[in-house]
């Protein structure tokens, strides 16, 4: 299947968050661009404090500024999203772009029954009268595999375990069969089986149904099975940006084999490749390349000069002196 | 103690908590009273210098297994043997023998240290507490102790905030040693850690265990780090064990359908090439049943995709089904087709 | 491989191995919760009207023109003129020197009150709180006894039982105030005994009284010093309101609020006699209440703004 053959769905470019502190300008995510296709999944990996998930809060307009403040492009469908009015972007948001959250009993109002809340959603967006709406609502809950959706609509949100509740998140969000949806740790907090269960859902909507999905994580296993094309994050910034078959068999960054290389894998034990040192902060950031000073590879010119994100091979970009050495 | 006998030693251990009813409920009509089946019978032993791995989703009861075995919760029946005795029933003034030996690394690296005591204070706690050292060796041993753990001695004089995330687990674990145990528990110890800073922490485990000959009985709902760390395993499912096996042989040839289920379901870094969630037909369907009223017969069957008749009546017992493997499951009991 | 250099050009640590340097130690943090403080205007005033307060107590013999208990200093019922200030009393005493003895009283009162309710009441938030049960249930119901009563019944039954003098009424005013301490430790009490550190120092075989003292008890401190410093002007008025009704430190004795009441009756024609002792009283009182505030938005970030 062509992904992204024609228009890209979301253009994002040059994407980048600040914020004003009492220390100064923090730069979260600094100089951002990707793009993503019709039924194509792109994923977004780092650890924590990388900036992913500011970078998909900022695509939808979902950080407060100020103190926050967004620049760059992001073209959904052709329109910019940063530069849109309010009643615009809120048409948009819950009805063009669908976004879940780690955490689906915090998206979900607790005194409501989980129908009527899909129910509310949906007619916001989707000029039909309730019965029909209703018979949609009954319909989605099956497709996401919710068993006995009639009964199951008419329960609170508390009666639903967190897989179900994930399900419930995505129902809502594929309801007004949106064209992109933004997944941000979806299944961070549910276990292994009804994890598969989630993304084998959100594979189905890509493929079957041609939605875009940004899926965030720092789970790089479920990075190398769900998505097509994979940026890494290292503090606000993309250090590599590859298809996936390309960033697993051959990562270019430091950083990217490094995190590869901690993962313990199934197969063999033997000693765990480990990065040392952590993350630096956003307030402690060094000079030149954001990684030097945990890279094993680094040279001189690391320290003094950040490296540019720039073509390795074609469609395999990275951000790194000693990979692509210009 | 014998050289053979395990250093830990659980027999049938239950745990029930109750089920808090609604006040009105109880006047309706005497129903039995309702419990959670946490823990509901678990037999294993833990030898000397060896990691035996816990693993399971949420609500299997790998957790509370943990605590019970250090006495941190009460067990509602069964015995647990450490070092040959008995300490089941120990009451609290004579376990602090016990509670030397045998300590605990949480999960939680930003709540297991005391905001107001410094890195030195916690480590030297212990070592004070049962008498280990005193005076200036105090101080000694606390540095000896985060060199151990890789932190320079000047972390000392520190508070927990002034750490990160990975530093604090390296405290906690310190703490953990401080007394010289020859048993840590550690309850997800990893699993609040950053990627790269959990390799670092795994690692540290591994060279600990060698070098100190300690015993770990590792909790984990990460079959890679379990994978990584154990010896041996055991697969918890609904507050029983499914499974326990050499690691290798868990992870190359899993009996039950449960473990199938979950090493099919782990998302391991491939190349990119296939996904496995394209292939919806090897994930398990369903959900946990509920554990305060459990299926009768084998409690994973409403799930599982080899069941047969007798799974709905009867409950399988853990069995060895090969040298050092034990299965809970109809299929290896009568020539069933594995 | 040369060790790099952070941005601020220290070395940067890879391993984070070695911490960096004590720009982190207690005395920044000292530093840092001083500027939070200082930012709160009102709350500097309170400090500063509050050590005004301490260091006229202390001095008050150096200070004071008069002997404040010397009748006939001044022409009786005087208004503020050169000679004093504050002008006299009817019986010719100098009020400003009266003023600056009561203060004594008041701080001394209040101060003292606070800190013996402070120690009983925590003591029994930290037991009840910790060891719950039977103890628990009881504690608290007699803690909800003494707060049935207004604090001021409460200390007037006192002093009508135990008799005159400060020591009573300091621990008449003392009584009042252990149920909000006893109260406030609880409940933090009960949240901070979840805590993994809590359960880590049992398993560790930590006996159940020091854990009270040495890890709940520090984390349990902050809200308890603001209760401290907020209770102190609640102790203070009560001071004034017994010594109002002539149930205080029994005359010569300077106090504020009998001088109050003492000026009552000439309300009309000298004014001066009671309204200033009740101006000095709410500057007390609403000095301490933004140092309290201020303490408490300093010691506490969850809850400004």
């Amino acid at each position: 299947m062509a992904h992204g053959a024609a228009d890209p769905v979301l253009d994002v470019r040059g994407l980048t968050v600040e914020f004003s502190t009492e220390g100064g300008v923090l730069r979260a995510v600094d100089d951002v661009s990707f793009e993503i296709g019709r039924g194509e999944i792109v994923g977004l990996v780092g650890e924590s404090g990388a900036g992913k998930s500011l970078t998909s809060e900022a695509i939808l307009r979902l950080i407060r500024c100020p103190p926050g403040r967004v620049r760059g492009e992001v073209r959904f469908r052709g329109q910019n999203l940063l530069t849109l009015g309010e009643r615009a972007l809120a048409d948009i948001r819950g009805k063009d772009i669908a976004m879940i959250f780690q955490n689906p009993g915090a998206s979900l109002n607790p005194v409501f029954r989980v129908g009527e809340q899909m129910l509310e959603a949906m007619a916001v967006h989707v000029p039909e009268r309730r019965a029909a709406l209703r018979r949609r609502v009954l319909e989605i809950l099956g497709r996401v595999g919710i068993p006995s959706p009639g009964t199951r609509a008419r329960d609170y949100p508390h009666q639903f375990s967190g897989g179900m509740a994930q399900r419930v998140m995505i129902g809502m969000g594929i309801s007004c069969m949106p064209s992109l949806l933004i997944a941000d740790e979806p299944t961070t907090a549910l276990d292994v089986t009804i994890q598969a269960q989630v993304l084998a859902l959100i594979r189905r909507l890509a493929r079957e149904l041609g939605v875009a999905v940004l899926l965030v994580s720092h789970d790089l296993g479920i990075i190398s099975q769900m998505c097509h094309r994979v940026l890494v994050m290292y503090a606000g910034r993309v250090v590599e940006q590859a298809s996936v078959e390309a960033i697993f068999r051959a990562p270019a960054h430091p950083y990217t084999q490094g995190l590869i290389a901690c993962l313990p894998r199934l197969e063999g034990t033997g000693k765990l490749g480990a990065i040392g040192g952590a993350m630096p902060g956003l307030a402690a950031l060094p000079p030149g390349c954001r990684f030097h000073p945990r890279c094993p590879v680094s040279e001189p010119r690391c320290r003094v000069e950040a490296p540019p994100l720039g073509p390795l091979r074609p469609e395999h970009q990275v951000a790194c002196h000693v990979a692509r050495p210009s | 103690m014998t050289p053979t006998t395990p250093l830990l030693e659980v027999r049938d251990l239950v745990k029930h908590f109750p089920v808090r009813r609604h006040p009105l409920a109880a006047l309706r009509r005497a129903a039995p009273a309702r419990v959670v089946h946490a823990v509901d019978g678990v037999t294993f032993e833990v030898a000397a210098g060896e990691t035996l791995g816990l693993v399971g989703e949420s609500g299997c009861g790998k957790t509370t297994t943990g605590r019970l075995v250090l006495r941190a919760i009460e067990p509602t029946r069964g015995h647990i043997v450490f070092e040959g005795e008995d300490i089941t029933s120990l009451p609290a003034g004579r376990l602090l023998p016990f509670r030397r030996k045998a300590q605990i690394v949480f999960q939680d690296p930003y709540s297991s240290l005391n905001p107001r005591m410094t890195v030195g204070a916690m480590v030297a706690e212990p070592i004070r507490v049962h008498r280990i050292a005193a005076g200036a060796e105090v101080e000694a041993r606390v540095r000896s102790l985060l060199d151990m753990v890789g932190l320079s001695a000047e972390y000392a004089r520190r508070y927990p905030h002034e750490l990160s995330g990975g530093q604090r687990q390296r405290v906690g674990i310190a703490r953990a040693l401080a007394a010289g145990p020859r048993l840590v528990v550690a309850d997800e110890a990893v699993s609040a850690l950053d990627v790269s800073v959990r390799a670092q922490i795994l690692n540290l485990f591994v060279e600990l265990r060698e070098r100190l000959g300690l015993a770990y009985l590792f909790v984990s709902h990460d079959l890679g780090v379990i994978r990584f760390v154990s010896h041996r395993v055991a697969v918890m499912y609904l507050g029983r064990l499914a499974e326990v096996a050499p690691a290798s042989a868990l992870f190359k040839q899993p009996l039950h359908p449960y473990t199938q289920a979950l090493l099919a379901a782990i998302p391991a870094v491939g190349d990119g090439s296939t996904s496995i969630f394209d292939n919806p037909a090897r994930l398990l369907e369903g959900e946990l049943p509920n554990p305060i009223d459990l299926p009768r017969g084998c409690r994973f069957a409403s799930r599982c995709p080899h069941r047969m008749s007798q799974c709905e009546e009867v409950e399988p017992a853990l069995r060895e089904a090969a040298p050092g493997h034990a299965v809970a499951c109809h299929l290896y009991t009568e020539g069933g087709t594995p | 491989m040369a060790r790099p250099l952070g941005a601020d050009g220290r070395p940067f640590d890879p391993d984070g191995l070695t911490p960096e340097p004590a720009a982190l130690g207690s005395r920044a943090a000292l530093h840092r919760w001083w500027r939070r403080f200082a930012r709160n205007r009102g709350a500097v005033f309170g400090l500063a009207v509050f050590l005004t307060m301490v260091a006229m107590a202390i001095f008050a013999p150096l200070i004071s023109p008069y002997d404040p208990l010397a009748q006939g200093v001044g022409t009786p019922m005087a208004s503020p003129n050169t000679a004093h200030w504050a002008g006299t009393d009817s019986f010719g005493r100098d009020i400003l020197s009266r003023i600056i003895f009561g203060s004594r009283v008041a701080l001394i009162v209040g101060i003292a009150s606070v800190l013996l309710a402070m120690v009983v009441g925590v003591t029994l938030g930290l037991v009840s709180g910790y060891y719950g049960g039977l103890v628990d249930v009881v504690i608290m119901r007699i803690m909800d006894g003494l707060f049935a009563f207004p604090i001021i019944i409460l200390a007037i039954a006192m002093m009508a039982v135990m008799g005159f003098g400060v020591r009573n009424v300091i621990i008449a005013v003392a009584v009042g105030f252990i149920a909000p301490f006893a109260r406030v430790t609880r409940g933090d009490v009960l949240a901070v005994k979840e805590e993994p550190y809590i359960e880590a120092a049992r398993l560790a075989g930590v006996s159940s009284l020091a854990i009270i003292f040495r890890h709940v008890l520090p984390n349990v401190l902050a809200p308890i010093i603001v209760q401290g410093a907020l209770r102190v002007s609640g102790a203070i008025i009560t001071e004034s309101g017994l010594s109002f009704l002539g149930l205080g430190p029994p005359p010569p004795t300077p106090a504020w609020g009998r001088m109050i009441a003492e000026g009552q009756t000439f309300i009309v024609m000298a004014p001066h006699i009671a309204t200033i002792p009740g101006i000095a009283l709410m500057i007390a009182i609403v000095a301490l209440n933004l140092l309290g505030d201020g303490l408490r938005d300093t010691l506490d970030p969850r809850m400004r703004r």
